[in-house]
């Protein structure tokens, strides 16, 4: 059969993986340092474990509510409100999704008819272009500046926006610059939109993960908040990214309409995993603020030591993510950087390229792995800047 | 300077130069620091944490509750300094409740720390009782875990 005739055209289109050639080469290094992979080193918190697995014990094992468990949503919302100072109602407002990787798809797809442009700041997570396609969406692309510290500005915004614009994806603190947007800068954003019905999809994922300011989401801003989606979710603030959580929070209206998709495609998220999530927002502030704590003494390492060797690089304010400049440097582009990088000394960083215009000439970076690893890394990088 | 103690706590291989680039400093400031708290015996020491099991190194270590007669003036500390003294005594604490001092002591044979009980520790004039626990294995210690943790298959994933 000529399955290329029968299947969806737009799926096909989707490029696969231009990094999977990396991870195949990782495979048979076995000194190799990844500094590849976006996820927490950590294990989850003990008591977090503990909790799903007492929630295993007593049997707790059915289908929850479509929307999520009540007590969840509760502590969902008294999370937002305590972290975030945002208000959502608890059985209205927010529905419980598997990981933030669901909760873009669905809010991507609850707003896109075929056609519609959707606005995306790159380089940033590279979900958000396939989403968009798949959904009949076009995604607009709005290369964001290593000057402006990768921040999406309102010139850059005014210059996307077409009478086909249906939404703008707010990815900060942004994977893989590191880069924020501050107060000031959102409000810059809420003026340009002003007046349209210009929807925000803010992946917040990282939320919990700024270093020197808190973190300010679209929502906070009362000319904001009625056109916000917020993805959020437990991967990265409680190194949870197995049991596969994360949340939606959005006018009531958008989220009854996103629970629709949810029912129909996924039904209700891990039960085990939602009796752990609950356990992690009513205790588990305090592992957030260790974990932070950590990655913060790790950036700085990493930050001093790119420096030192004399690569340009902005000091990123969240995420646990660095991207350096590695074309200013070598002379090479992001690719071959990383692939003469990974060949010669067996350190796997992420071609900037990879991550959409813009991202060429820079590579990401996780310092989301010990401290042994980083320094091993960065004498790896030290001795191939020297001898390549 | 809480921050530079609780990071060589954790980890006390970090060099100067690391340890500088995470608390936001020079390495000449972390070299003061340290070698002012080393001075000031804030930090007694640096030591690895080794599972002797696993190299097959037999030795016993047991933990002793000792009831203690305080000593007029003195409290505990005067006791407690007969006891510490022993090159055998790996830890040795003040407690409440039901006895008075723990004593952590570690020898090559079980009679040898037999013999430390019965011979040193309760030869002391002061020591009312003692009760020995031999320690049979180790689980955790300093916060390590004794045991190598499992490792998840990794797939090509890309987040």
């Amino acid at each position: 059969m000529n399955y290329s005739t029968i299947m969806n055209r737009r799926i096909q289109a989707v490029p696969p993986s231009a990094i999977r050639k990396y991870f195949d080469l990782l495979e048979d290094m076995p000194n190799a340092i990844s500094l590849g992979i976006g996820e927490p080193d950590f294990p989850t918190p003990w008591h977090i474990r503990d909790a799903g697995i007492y929630s295993l014990e007593k049997g707790l094992t059915k289908y929850s509510p479509n929307r999520g468990f009540s007590e969840l949503l509760r502590q969902i919302s008294a999370y937002m409100k305590r972290r975030f100072d945002l208000n959502y109602e608890p059985m209205s407002q927010i529905l419980v999704t598997v990981g933030g990787s669901e909760g873009i798809d669905l809010a991507l797809r609850c707003l896109i008819e075929p056609g519609d442009e959707v606005i995306v700041p790159t380089p940033s997570f590279v979900c958000y272009s396939p989403l968009v396609s798949m959904s009949c969406g076009v995604p607009v692309f709005v290369e964001t500046k290593a000057e402006n510290e990768f921040r999406l500005t309102a010139e850059e915004l005014k210059a996307a926006i077409t009478p086909r614009t249906k939404a703008l994806v707010l990815p900060y603190p942004c994977n893989p610059t590191g880069g924020i947007m501050e107060r000031e800068d959102l409000a810059a954003i809420a003026q340009v939109l002003e007046g349209t019905d210009i929807m925000i999809v803010s992946d917040e994922i990282y939320a919990e993960l700024t270093y020197g300011s808190h973190h300010v989401s679209p929502a906070n801003l009362p000319e904001l908040y009625d056109r916000t989606i917020v993805v959020n979710g437990f991967s990265k603030a409680y190194s949870m990214t197995g049991w596969r959580l994360g949340y939606l929070c959005a006018p009531k209206e958008i989220c009854s309409q996103m629970v629709k998709l949810h029912q129909y495609g996924i039904m209700s998220a891990p039960t085990v995993s939602q009796y752990a999530a609950i356990e992690a927002l009513e205790f588990g502030d305090n592992d957030i603020e260790a974990m932070r704590t950590e990655y913060n003494g790790r950036r700085r390492f990493l930050l001093d030591g790119f420096r030192t060797l004399g690569m340009e690089c902005f000091e990123p304010k969240g995420a646990f993510y660095m991207f350096p400049n590695v074309t200013k440097i070598s002379g090479l582009t992001s690719d071959e950087f990383c692939t003469q990088f990974l060949q010669a000394e067996q350190v796997a960083i992420i071609p900037g390229s990879a991550f959409g215009p813009g991202g060429e000439g820079f590579a990401r970076c996780c310092y989301a792995t010990s401290m042994k690893e980083l320094a091993a890394a960065l004498e790896r990088l030290e001795h191939f800047l020297k001898h390549r | 300077m809480d921050q530079l103690l609780q990071l060589l706590e954790g980890d006390c291989t970090l060099s100067h130069k690391q340890l500088a680039a995470m608390v936001g400093t020079s390495e000449e400031k972390i070299g003061e620091s340290i070698r002012r708290y080393e001075e000031e015996n804030i930090i007694l020491g640096y030591k690895a944490v080794i599972d002797w099991d696993a190299v097959k190194r037999e030795d016993v270590t047991a933990l002793i509750e000792v009831k203690v007669e305080p000593q007029r003036g003195d409290g505990f500390d005067r006791v407690a300094e007969r006891i510490y003294q022993y090159e055998e005594v790996e830890a040795c604490y003040l407690m409440s409740g039901d006895f008075d001092m723990t004593v952590i002591i570690s020898g090559k044979t079980l009679q040898e720390v037999a013999m430390f009980v019965s011979q040193k520790l309760s030869a002391i004039d002061a020591v009312k009782a003692t009760a020995t626990h031999f320690i049979l294995k180790k689980y955790k210690e300093n916060h390590l875990i004794f045991k190598v943790l499992e490792k998840q298959e990794e797939g090509f994933y890309f987040v």
